[in-house]
């Protein structure tokens, strides 16, 4: 599949910025977060900013960006539409949350239980993203049980990673924002290695022969000459491929930035002690973590086979 | 609406495609694209038609203009024994088409009339999400107009009452030279199209994916060597290698050597 940039940057920057949104909230329900500090007010207003940036982007992808909001309309079968309508619906405990911080000791309401509607209504919507690539039962790659736990854990550790360097910054750093990192770090490592393991390990099932329902399921089918001399939209969209050895060495980096530098990190900041050491150490998980990121999620797409490419000249998707 | 139709329509209006006639000539697809920049999804762009190569034209290279119907050419099994297949692909109006459900929309919908799968193309948002549900390449996006596009069955023309009723077939039925393509209601066993498909078994795409197609395809006949019976050669390869040592310089007495003398002075 093709790695449209617009939504690589919107899945990351929303992704992260309702697992930020997620944590905060979670983090001042357990008064885990100073309510002296700015750092609530500014983490909530930076966790907004990226959801509404990414959600901005999203829409750059589109033909008619200004029927945008059709897209709320079919949340009984469409997941992208669930998904469009979960993202507006969680602006408004988002919001409230939001209002909490910005106007500390004055509200009426209980701020802090909003903030945990805001986290659930977060979590769904991340997985409503990952459930628009999980059920597609044309790209084996995506159609794959672990596709919507990583796309939640991965917007989860992107938040955690904002959430600990702006806690350094604003000098409430504790080992709890650390642990957080650690724990996410290693889920989602665990499960996006056994998930290159089943892409690996899993044939895949159509072939040019059920495409075209030629060759008894026996004999090689094989595209002699394609319908176009040149390349047509579903060839430009859906014969994107990349090299094997490319992939294993991509592969290789995401690991390496994503989840084991961040790791060694947060296992290097529960030792140290100091504003300056935590800065450090945090900027610099968050800045692997970020690039790592951006690998995974091209990967994800580059990966991935549509079985359309068997009209085109693959043999097996 | 991109629910589906709560039950599957009594009527379904689809193609058989006989494999075993297609010449691969594309007349299908042209006409399609003729009839189509006229109709229910006017206009069918092209983008970039006169494309050059990706240093001329960068990431336009590629004549990607939209069609709804496009001809791809197979080959089966290997060697002497295979078979060229010409196969025409286009939308196959499924009974439980995923392109439909996913639709964020509404503009992606399954007429409960007939099953005919559409595309608004005023309410469409140029997602693109459908065009990567469908497993077999049916939807085309217009990068002018900016919607997806997609074979409508000829929604125009075959209830069109101004036309001949004759004319009433999708245009890839009334152009196709040598009948290889059939229009007919697939929901109805006793139809002409039902009982093509029952006696020359045919069958569904991708089944696998369960979308349930409507159109189906009729396999190529069996390779017939019964020529010998006639006397014609069973395989063409003893008469080539015949026909070759025929040819072969010195085999043809004096013409043979006046050749040879030729070609020798006309070497130097």
């Amino acid at each position: 599949m093709h790695p449209a940039l617009s939504v690589i940057i919107f899945t990351i920057a929303s992704g992260a910025g309702y697992g930020l949104l997620a944590l905060l909230a979670v983090f001042a329900a357990l008064d885990l977060l100073p309510e002296d500090s700015a750092m609530g007010l500014c983490a909530t207003a930076l966790a907004l900013t990226l959801i509404t940036g990414g959600l901005l982007c999203s829409t750059a992808h589109l033909g008619h960006p200004e029927r945008a909001w059709r897209a709320v309309s079919q949340w009984r079968t469409s997941w992208l539409s669930r998904e469009a309508l979960f993202a507006i619906l969680t602006y408004i405990p988002a919001g409230l949350f939001f209002l909490g911080w910005a106007f500390p000791g004055t509200l009426e309401f209980n701020w802090k239980a909003w903030g945990l509607l805001a986290a659930v209504m977060a979590l769904v919507t991340v997985y409503c993203t990952g459930k628009i690539y999980a059920s597609l039962k044309t790209i084996r790659q995506w159609h794959d049980g672990r596709v919507v736990p990583v796309y939640i854990l991965i917007g989860l550790l992107g938040g955690a990673l904002l959430m600990a360097f702006m806690s350094a910054v604003f000098d409430v750093y504790t080992q709890e924002f650390n642990w957080v990192v650690l724990a996410l770090a290693v889920l989602t490592g665990i499960m996006k290695l056994t998930y290159w393991r089943s892409l690996d390990e899993n044939p895949a099932t159509s072939t040019s022969g059920t495409a075209t329902g030629l060759g008894g399921g026996t004999e090689k089918v094989r595209l002699l000459d394609a319908p176009n001399t040149s390349e047509n939209f579903v060839m430009r969209e859906m014969g994107f491929r990349i090299a094997r050895k490319h992939s294993t060495k991509l592969r290789q980096i995401a690991l390496t930035t994503l989840f084991a530098l961040p790791v060694l990190l947060a296992l290097g900041g529960s030792m140290i002690e100091g504003q300056s050491g935590s800065i450090v150490l945090t900027l610099a998980a968050l800045i692997s973590g970020g690039i790592g990121t951006v690998v995974e999620r091209w990967l994800f797409f580059a990966e991935a086979k549509h079985v359309v490419t068997l009209y085109y000249g693959a043999e097996a998707a | 609406m991109t629910s589906l139709p709560t039950a599957p329509s009594a009527t379904k209006l689809g193609l058989v495609i006989d494999l075993d006639i297609c010449v691969g000539c594309h007349a299908c697809a042209v006409n399609c694209k003729e009839w189509n920049s006229g109709g229910h999804s006017a206009p069918m762009t092209d983008w970039n038609p006169y494309s050059g190569t990706e240093s001329q034209d960068g990431e336009d290279a590629g004549a990607w203009g939209v069609w709804f119907n496009r001809v791809h050419t197979f080959e089966v099994g290997e060697g002497a024994e295979s078979n060229t297949v010409h196969f025409p692909r286009s939308c196959l109006h499924c009974e439980e088409p995923a392109c439909v459900t996913v639709c964020p929309t509404g503009a992606s919908y399954k007429r409960e009339e007939d099953g005919i799968v559409l595309v608004n193309p005023d309410t469409c948002i140029g997602c693109k999400l459908c065009s990567w549900a469908c497993p077999y390449g049916a939807r085309e996006y217009d990068h002018t107009d900016g919607v997806m596009k997609k074979c409508t069955l000829c929604v125009d023309k075959i209830y069109n009452e101004n036309l001949e009723e004759i004319d009433r077939v999708p245009a890839c039925v009334s152009t196709c030279p040598v009948s290889a393509r059939h229009f007919g209601d697939l929901g109805d066993p006793t139809s002409e199209v039902s009982i093509l498909v029952k006696e020359r078994q045919g069958y569904d795409l991708m089944p696998e994916m369960g979308y349930k197609p409507t159109n189906k395809y009729l396999p190529p006949r069996a390779r017939r060597d019964r020529g010998g019976e006639g006397g014609a050669p069973t395989s063409l390869a003893a008469l080539a290698a015949q026909a070759q040592s025929e040819a072969s310089p010195g085999s043809a007495g004096a013409g043979g050597a006046l050749l040879r003398w030729v070609d020798t002075v006309l070497s130097r």
